[in-house]
């Protein structure tokens, strides 16, 4: 499974953040998976505790989505936006707008899914309104020239954070 | 010196991210995590002229990572764990949403693979003839592309559809 289960994080430009991620199943089922309501809510929901309560989908262009998750612990958190762009299955270009937002405005998500040999690479980027919105939302050693991998600066973090305390 | 403060988090953690976008700064600030140390010290092990590392310093302190001691002789940088912890953790929870969810996708995504196969099969047995049998999953999604996302209704289901 190599390659499989490794979330990628890069910046395209100054005013995107993509993730990048490959699944092991054809593109039409991976495009289901974030599409329908019902399968969004099985997945979409980060750690444990998290709940995908709200989940409205009017696929079109010109549609509105919107998405609630509620935590165990109270928390809520919500975002929603209109399609702009669907072509199944393979592209969704959609506005991204939190409740609490803290992006400066709205963001347009794109999702592109290519597949090769019945498996699917998923890529979603982001633009944001302006860089420092973007910056705020994923400050990337990356946009400095940094290459460095990602696992290895968590470890660094985790480490110096560690000793620092 | 006075850290800068957290006024805006996200500017924060900007300069945090881009103080640590250099090897020599990762380098000094190693150093520090065991141990506040003055300029000489930390110039020590870099082939660098103390005005040079006097310069990441600069950026390191900008950045609130950290701060400088009372001894005015010496003046021994200190390493300060708050930005560097909030970066981390911010981080981590913004990966966290995403591997947490994309790990719940793989499950999810094999279970459907499975009930389609299921379907597929019993399909292709029932339509005798009337579907050329695919058998390899390749072929199978060349099938399922041919379907319309927005005009499946239910009872309609092709090869890949689950049934409610």
């Amino acid at each position: 499974m190599q390659n499989f289960g490794k979330l990628e994080i890069t910046t395209p430009s100054d005013r995107e953040i993509a993730f990048t991620r490959s699944l092991d199943a054809p593109r039409q089922l991976v495009f289901d998976a974030w599409t329908k309501p019902e399968l969004l809510k099985r997945w979409l929901y980060g750690p444990n505790g998290w709940s995908l309560v709200t989940c409205e989908v009017d696929l079109r262009a010109g549609g509105r989505y919107r998405y609630v998750w509620h935590h165990t612990n109270g928390n809520e958190m919500g975002m929603g936006g209109v399609y702009r762009e669907v072509v199944p299955p393979e592209r969704i270009v959609n506005t991204q707008l939190f409740d609490q937002d803290w992006t400066e405005g709205e963001a347009v998500g794109t999702l592109v899914l290519t597949e090769k040999d019945s498996k699917t690479t998923s890529v979603n980027t982001v633009l944001y309104a302006t860089k420092q919105a973007r910056d705020g939302a994923l400050s990337t050693p990356m946009a400095d020239g940094m290459e460095m991998g990602y696992v290895r600066m968590d470890e660094m973090f985790a480490s110096l954070a560690k000793e620092a305390r | 010196m006075k850290l800068i403060g957290y006024v805006d988090k996200a500017a924060g953690l900007d300069a945090t991210f881009a103080a640590l976008a250099d090897p020599t700064r990762r380098a000094i600030l190693a150093r520090l995590a065991s141990g506040a140390a003055s300029v000489m010290e930390l110039a020590e092990p870099f082939e660098m002229s103390q005005p040079a590392i006097s310069k990441h310093l600069k950026v390191l302190e900008r950045a609130g990572l950290i701060s400088r001691g009372t001894d005015a002789q010496r003046r021994p940088r200190k390493l300060e764990a708050k930005p560097l912890a909030e970066a981390t953790e911010w981080l981590e929870r913004y990966r966290e949403f995403w591997e947490a969810s994309f790990g719940r996708l793989d499950s999810l995504l094999s279970e459907l693979k499975l009930s389609e196969l299921k379907k597929t099969g019993l399909k292709s047995a029932a339509q005798n003839g009337a579907v050329i049998k695919n058998s390899s999953p390749k072929s199978r999604t060349i099938q399922m592309k041919t379907i319309k996302h927005n005009n499946r209704k239910p009872g309609h289901a092709g090869p890949g559809r689950q049934k409610k």
